[in-house]
């Protein structure tokens, strides 16, 4: 194998824990609620640009934008579901689409309007240069954002799985009144189940604004990878959400190389359309 | 009979509306009104009587948009010719998109209908045949009657008016046909639908592919009234957003709810782009945004259901757990 292949797939790889990352944010909400954020992708929209302006104004790189961007998506998180969740999570299937659908325009276009549609971008060696290994060259930004997408998305298989807060939030996620006769308070349970799937997905955008090119539409397209990925996974499994992350950071930047730039988002999709057809459970799932 | 009056009067108007109010801009605004209460009244069939929510729905638009500017720019047809092979091209893609997600929780239906509807712009942005990010032209001086090229809004507002009556005809013959009933059966509940032997998936398969035809027609009809089509026009996904708005705003679910958001929200976009220009093309999404989110948390119903008495539905479609 060609070493150009190899960096390819080492790229991807890096790439797909970062989508990992977002994407349990979305299947913990997902398999605990039965809700689908549509405005998923536009939390990590958010979190880039969060960094951004912790960078233009403070000049501060990732060190300080990556725990302010989670700090402000959790916030951001707890109100969503304060404000609009927990209202339409009992109302019909359409109010739940069109209210995070709407949520998603809204904050795409607030980001449209006071930014501007441009492409920004952050300076290239904000958190340093490029390491050669083994003949590899990775960025020390790319390097940084796999790393650490991929032991928060561990540690959140921990609290989920390890702690008495993980199976306080799994209770409510089987049997809510079961878990509030247990003295669970499902209320504050979801909410905080918001503010990591929110933090989540702040963390991941700090981290890629370092390389990725920011502008406010990449919600939509980061938003269709946070789906894909959850329903390859199977919802509501967070590692799942990590398997089929990396697979498709790795499927990304191997048709990107393999067909052309352009072809990579549609490869993507159409893959999840077959997946559709063939296997609606997902690679892990159930049924 | 209160409500015969009410339609007489309702239709009156409609009729004598470009007439009353005769300048350019006004009968533009009226035209413009009608097309996107067809495109809405098609997204209800499949997002409020089947309680579908498609996203991606202009991507039916685009097939009809493409189609007649296709006829007439790849073969020198008239773009009339584009209403038919654009119905045949949507219901088939309906039926590929429909057939596995349908089956599936209305979540999977809503993401597949925006991933479709992003790849058919990806692919058309880039095949040069059907014009890439240019797109296709109709006709720039008329040959004849049949190419439906004017240059005033008359004939178009007439013409809409003609497709929207004949739209909300099919939508209501629908509803009280046996399909009316499997769908409200199945919107309240799928399961006790199914178990009583409604065949629920080929049921909303059939709305959604009905859906598209229509849909389609609107795109044509646009395409033909603005002379062209490209990705952003025809395929963007912005275009599903305003046609599943306005039903939403007016009423899904509601035979006139899409009329009803469609005469609220084109004059609002028109007015507000003349008004801030292109500066205000943002904010206009930010309103939409937040009126979306608004009716979803008060009033899920839609306006008219203000007027109907009928109260926020709470039907179990994928809401709470399943025990």
């Amino acid at each position: 194998m060609s070493f150009v292949l190899v960096q390819v797939i080492v790229g991807g790889l890096l790439l797909g824990a970062v989508y990992a990352l977002f994407s349990s944010g979305l299947t913990l909400v997902w398999g605990m609620m039965n809700i689908v954020n549509f405005a998923h992708g536009d939390f990590v929209m958010l979190g880039m640009y969060v960094a951004y302006v912790v960078y233009t104004l403070m000049g501060g790189g990732p060190i300080l934008g990556a725990p302010l961007a989670t700090l402000v998506l959790a916030t951001v998180g707890v109100v969503v579901y304060f404000a609009l969740i927990r209202d339409i999570m009992k109302g019909p299937m359409l109010a739940q689409i069109l209210g995070t659908f709407g949520l998603a325009l809204l904050l795409r276009y607030s980001v449209f309007w006071w930014f501007g549609a441009n492409f920004l971008s952050m300076p290239p060696n904000i958190v340093g240069g490029t390491y050669a290994f083994a003949g590899l060259r990775i960025e020390a930004s790319r390097l940084l954002a796999g790393v650490v997408a991929l032991l928060v998305t561990l540690g959140l298989h921990l609290l989920l799985t390890r702690t008495s807060l993980g199976s306080k939030m799994l209770a409510v996620a089987e049997d809510q009144t079961a878990a509030q006769l247990m003295g669970i308070r499902p209320d504050t349970m979801q909410a905080i189940a918001w503010a990591i799937a929110a933090g989540a997905t702040g963390l991941a955008g700090a981290l890629i604004a370092n390389f990725f090119y920011i502008v406010p539409t990449v919600g939509e397209t980061l938003g269709i990878v946070a789906f894909v990925t959850v329903s390859l996974g199977g919802f509501g499994s967070v590692p799942g959400a990590l398997v089929a992350g990396l697979l498709i950071g790795v499927i990304e930047s191997l048709s990107g190389y393999l067909i052309g730039a352009i072809y990579k988002d549609i490869v993507v999709y159409v893959l999840f359309l077959l997946f559709l057809w063939f296997r609606p459970q997902g690679l892990m799932g159930k049924a | 009979m209160r409500r015969w009056i009410w339609l007489t009067v309702v239709a009156a108007l409609a009729i004598a509306y470009p007439l009353l109010l005769s300048s350019p801009f006004q009968q533009r605004l009226g035209a413009l009104v009608l097309l996107y209460a067809i495109a809405a009244s098609a997204w209800n069939i499949v997002g409020g009587y089947a309680g579908q929510v498609s996203v991606g729905h202009v991507v039916f638009f685009g097939c009809g948009a493409y189609a007649a500017m296709g006829s007439y720019a790849k073969f020198g047809l008239s773009p009339l010719f584009g209403i038919p092979g654009g119905i045949v091209i949507a219901v088939g893609l309906a039926a590929i998109i429909g057939v596995p997600t349908l089956r599936l929780s209305g979540h999977y239906f809503s993401m597949a209908t925006i991933a479709v509807a992003e790849t058919m712009r990806l692919i058309v942005t880039n095949t040069d045949w059907l014009g890439a990010a240019v797109g296709l032209s109709g006709p720039t001086v008329p040959r004849n009657v049949f190419d439906l090229s004017f240059l005033s809004s008359l004939p178009y507002y007439y013409l809409f008016l003609l497709v929207l009556v004949i739209t909300l005809f099919i939508t209501w013959w629908m509803t009280n046909s046996r399909m009316g009933f499997y769908l409200r059966a199945i919107k309240d509940s799928e399961r006790a639908a199914r178990s009583l032997g409604a065949p629920a998936s080929r049921t909303k398969l059939y709305a959604y592919m009905l859906s598209a035809a229509l849909t389609s027609v609107s795109g044509a009809l646009y395409a033909m009234m603005f002379g062209f089509v490209d990705p952003e026009s025809g395929l963007g996904i912005l275009i599903s957003v305003k046609i599943l708005i306005m039903a939403a705003l007016g009423g899904a679910g509601l035979l006139f709810g899409p009329l009803v958001g469609a005469a609220i929200l084109v004059p609002l976009e028109e007015i507000s782009n003349s008004w801030l220009g292109g500066k205000g093309a943002g904010l206009t999404f930010v309103v939409y945004g937040a009126i979306i989110v608004l009716i979803a948390r008060f009033q899920p119903g839609g306006l008219l259901s203000l007027f109907t008495g009928r109260k926020k539905s709470k039907s179990d479609t994928g809401a709470g757990h399943a025990p």
